[in-house]
């Protein structure tokens, strides 16, 4: 609890603007070990610049040109125990900022899986221009717009973008990863608590790009399963044709869900099969990685 | 076939209010301008005193007076993003629509690195570089001019963007697949590319020109361990830029490829691969912020030195952490991606060496500290200015830390408290630096000081208004706000968003304060002139010659046996081992002519990178040929020098005696 007062008051800051949500307000174990992480980083960096920035203010003041009791020591250009004391105060605090680094670099490496004795919810993303698509292989649908999890449940997901290069990014839950078109990557995470949290994309990615965001439902897991049959009953098919007509660019889509999806989208979707027709470059028709 | 290409009357936006009402206002002001000089008839003194000048000094001048100009322009796009953020939350969607809003970020980040950074170093660089190092000029003068007028040609073009045709709509750093034709069909993207790619040339032909200079050129007596550190800064400045630009170049010659024959460097299909873009921009983009910040650490270290009365601490431990920056500068350049997912192995080990950069950075801070410990700080602008990024600049030093840890950058990367942080430790670690050097170089420049009130009073509203304007940003970066947003739905940012406009407003009254305080300067130039050559009490070569200084710079090159070579002989002045003498026979010195070939040079630039733009390719073969044309004539000219005569030399030495010789 040594950063409690730092948490605190940074959590004051935010509580001024009318707002808890965000990066300092975790809802999950990975945005909260980020956190964590965040406040040890700042707290080992205040301990050595905030006395810096006391030290230049003060020098600054005590040897100026006019104050008599200031002694000048024009000659003071070297020290060699100063030397190695600016040399070490960086490098030291370097050494332990860079292991704090390191182990959250590999601990929260968001391509590992979550430890649970619950079977984790997959998810595949699609970034389309403007707006998100989840598709959710082991259940036979998928949502435009809105995610829906189960609290207390791993979910990993798989992504990729259907062209430009979006951020796959919900700041309560876990930090982002890029979606890229012909390429996935991995993300996972974890809802403690069931509420609802902002979701959006954080990587610029057209005129759309503003309204390029979405809302994560975290619920109770059977309320989940109740979601999900819920959602197989009514709305449209997702399939090339109806995929097609989604990957048209489109700005501000209202959520809705499809009640079905083709086998192997996802695959498909990484090729360039099936990637909008008016790209110049039609004469080659599959991409080199897909066929990796 | 269409002889204008792709250009048409449509390309004008006619229809954009805010777009015509700016082009009409700089245009009335650009052609008084015009007509001013040709009513006072200025144009023959323009022409043979500065536009073909190959002088250093002036050179550095100009570059200085485009940088100033694009800061304004580049500013006028930061506050009007200010503007829109503060207003269009909720279902507001403010006064910019997407498309318009998009080419002003990217058309504001785009200006403020190339147009306005890098010029502002540049410029300081050309002016002071020579000078401090005892010498004539640079090691090619008219290829100085050369990287001058190319480096105009990119701003007047980024500038004609502005109506004719668009801006590109992708960011600054123009990631494909977004920049690709598929996505990107219009000429905003070709308007960043060209630009960048021809004054990229002369930002690559001034570096080669300064490390040959401060490898080859140096006063007889002046090694390396006796170089001002300004003249270190500048060096490893210059080595980045001939390693890092010429990467950047083959970027965007890629891009271009993909762009206008239809190769798949980055396409999304055939192979292509946008990743590499993006690896290869930062190969180019992390280098780039030490090239910028180098020469304003060197410019802190002069003037801390010279404000506190006694040599810089640390000589050696500074030029060290230079040259350690300058390698270790090349080793960081993943940070910008971490959120690619790559393994966690590759993302730790870019985390670390981005924090090791941060330690010789440390030392600098440091040794600036232990400068004016046991001195004698005289608060000056450069002073001011000079403490001011002290303070700001270890704090965002320390944002800086925490964005290369990975754990923590997932959750602030893209965000904009990534933007506070580059703002954090680009507004002070360059710009603060380059305006110290503007207020400490300026009676050097022009024999007159700037007005000290005037300055001051824009030190504090930059100052404040930065700290207005970016700390509520690293608040609605935590709180998960995005860069680059048009409009949003979250009405919590918003009280903070106005806070930031209204820190934009207050460094607009810095700006204008500047203004002021030229225009009060030139006015009172009576009062504060300087007629010794040495109105700071400085320590480095530059101080012993006459203010400005004459075409050649020195009359006899100085003989320089240790570091702050003025200084230690005042010093030896002062106690009477050696008396003030002047030397009773000058040589006749020769001088560069000047010469027509940079601007020549550049107008055909302009007429090349236009047409490529817009597709006139019978105009792009035009402009190329007479690019080509213009240096076969200059490498066919007899004469490339003129000589002063050494009476001339002497009376000019004689009038302007300077309070020590050498």
């Amino acid at each position: 609890m040594r950063y409690g007062l730092l948490a605190a008051l940074l959590t004051g800051a935010m509580m001024l603007g009318g707002c808890t949500e965000g990066v300092l307000d975790p809802k999950g174990p990975i945005a909260l070990a980020e956190r964590q992480i965040l406040f040890n980083a700042l707290g080992i960096m205040l301990a050595i610049v905030i006395p810096v920035i006391l030290a230049i203010l003060g020098f600054a003041f005590w040897f100026r040109a006019s104050n008599e009791r200031a002694r000048y020591r024009p000659d003071f250009t070297y020290s060699g125990r100063l030397e190695l004391l600016v040399w070490s105060i960086p490098a030291m605090t370097v050494l332990l900022v860079g292991g704090v680094a390191w182990i959250g670099a590999h601990d929260l490496d968001p391509g590992k899986p979550i430890s649970s004795t619950v079977k984790p919810v997959n998810v595949q993303v699609v970034s389309l221009d403007w707006k998100w698509l989840f598709i959710y292989p082991e259940q036979g649908i998928a949502s435009v717009n809105h995610l829906t999890i189960p609290v207390g449940t791993p979910v990993s997901f798989e992504l990729t973008s259907s062209g430009v290069m979006n951020s796959f990014f919900v700041p309560q839950l876990a930090g982002q990863i890029y979606t890229m078109a012909g390429m996935v990557t991995r993300l996972n995470l974890r809802a403690d608590y069931s509420g609802t949290y902002r979701g959006m994309s954080a990587n610029y990615s057209g005129v759309g790009f503003a309204d390029m965001y979405f809302h994560v439902d975290a619920v109770a897991p059977d309320a989940f399963a109740q979601w999900v049959a819920a959602t197989r009953t009514a709305g449209p098919v997702l399939d090339a044709a109806t995929y097609a007509a989604l990957v048209r660019p489109s700005k501000a889509v209202a959520p809705f869900t499809y009640r079905s999806i083709a086998n192997g989208l996802f695959a498909n979707i990484l090729s360039v099969a099936m990637q909008p027709a008016e790209g110049l470059c039609v004469a080659y028709p599959k991409s080199v990685r897909a066929e990796r | 076939m269409n002889l204008l290409g792709k250009l048409s009357w449509a390309a004008i936006p006619l229809h954009e209010p805010i777009i015509m009402g700016t082009v009409a206002s700089v245009g009335a002001v650009i052609l008084a301008a015009l007509a001013w000089v040709t009513v006072k008839g200025y144009w023959p003194h323009l022409w043979r005193e500065w536009i073909t000048s190959v002088d250093h000094k002036r050179i550095g001048v100009m570059y200085l007076v485009f940088a100033l100009i694009m800061l304004v322009r580049g500013f006028a796009d930061g506050i009007m993003m200010r503007t829109q953020q503060a207003v269009a939350a909720g279902g507001a969607q403010g006064y910019l629509p997407p498309e318009h809003f998009d080419q002003i970020f990217s058309a504001h980040g785009t200006i403020m690195i190339f147009f306005v950074a890098m010029p502002l170093v540049i410029g300081l660089m050309n002016f002071a570089v020579p000078l401090q190092l005892g010498v004539r000029d640079v090691a090619f003068p008219t290829m100085n001019s050369v990287s001058l007028w190319l480096t105009a040609t990119g701003i007047l073009l980024i500038n004609v963007s502005l109506f004719v045709g668009e801006f590109a709509k992708t960011g600054w750093v123009a990631y494909p697949p977004l920049s690709e034709l598929q996505f990107s069909p219009g000429v905003g993207v070709d308007y960043y590319l060209w630009s960048l790619q021809i004054s990229g040339i002369g930002t690559l032909l001034s570096g080669v020109n300064f490390v040959t200079t401060i490898l080859k050129v140096r006063a007889p007596g002046m090694t390396y361990m006796r170089m001002p550190v300004f003249c270190w800064t500048a060096l490893a400045s210059n080595l980045l830029i001939v390693a890092a630009f010429p990467v950047l170049t083959a970027l965007f010659a890629m891009l271009l490829l993909d762009r206008y024959l239809g190769f798949h460097f980055f396409t999304l299909d055939a192979g292509g691969n946008a990743m590499m873009y993006v690896n290869l921009f930062w190969v180019w983009g992390h280098p780039e912020v030490y090239i910028l910040v180098l020469p304003a650490f060197g410019i802190y270290s002069e003037v801390s030195a010279t404000f506190s009365g006694k040599p810089l601490f640390g000589y050696r431990s500074m030029v060290g952490a230079t040259l350690v920056i300058c390698v270790l500068s090349y080793t960081v350049w993943l940070h910008h991606f971490f959120t690619m997912g790559a393994s966690a192995g590759l993302n730790a080990f870019f985390g670390i060496t981005s924090m090791i950069i941060g330690v010789p950075t440390g030392v600098k801070v440091f040794n600036w500290l232990f400068t004016m410990y046991g001195g004698r700080v005289r608060f000056t602008v450069p002073v001011l200015w000079t403490i001011g990024f002290m303070v700001t600049f270890v704090f965002g030093g320390l944002t800086g830390v925490l964005l290369a840890l990975p754990a923590v950058d997932w959750q602030v990367h893209n965000s904009v408290f990534l933007i506070a942080h580059f703002h954090h430790v680009i507004i002070p670690g360059v710009l603060f630096g380059a305006i110290a050097g503007y207020n400490y170089w300026f009676p050097k420049a022009f024999g007159f000081k700037l007005d000290e009130r005037w300055g001051a009073a824009s030190f504090w509203c930059w100052f404040i208004g930065f700290h207005l304007a970016f700390m509520p940003l690293y608040v609605t970066g935590l709180m998960g706000m995005t860069r680059r947003l048009q409009h949003y739905d979250v009405l919590a940012w918003q009280p903070w968003l106005l806070v930031a406009e209204a820190g934009a407003v207050i460094v607009m009254a810095g700006i204008i304060c500047q203004v002021v305080q030229l225009v009060v300067s030139i006015r009172h130039r009576e009062q504060l002139r300087d007629t010794t050559g040495d109105p700071w009490n400085g320590r480095t070569l530059e101080w012993a010659t006459a203010s400005p200084p004459p075409a050649w710079n020195f009359a006899v090159l100085p003989r320089v046996d240790e570091l702050d070579a003025f200084w230690a002989k005042k010093q030896r002045v002062l106690t009477k081992q050696a008396l003030p003498g002047r030397p009773h026979r000058y040589e006749p010195i020769e001088v560069p002519k000047n010469s027509p070939a940079g601007f020549v040079t550049a107008f055909f630039a302009v007429i090349t990178g236009f047409a490529l733009i817009w597709h006139i390719w019978w105009m792009a073969g035009i402009g190329l040929l007479g690019a080509a044309v213009t240096w076969l004539a200059f490498m066919f000219r007899v004469e490339g020098e003129v000589e002063i005569s050494a009476e001339q030399v002497g009376q000019f030495d004689r009038t302007h005696v300077v309070e020590v010789s050498l």
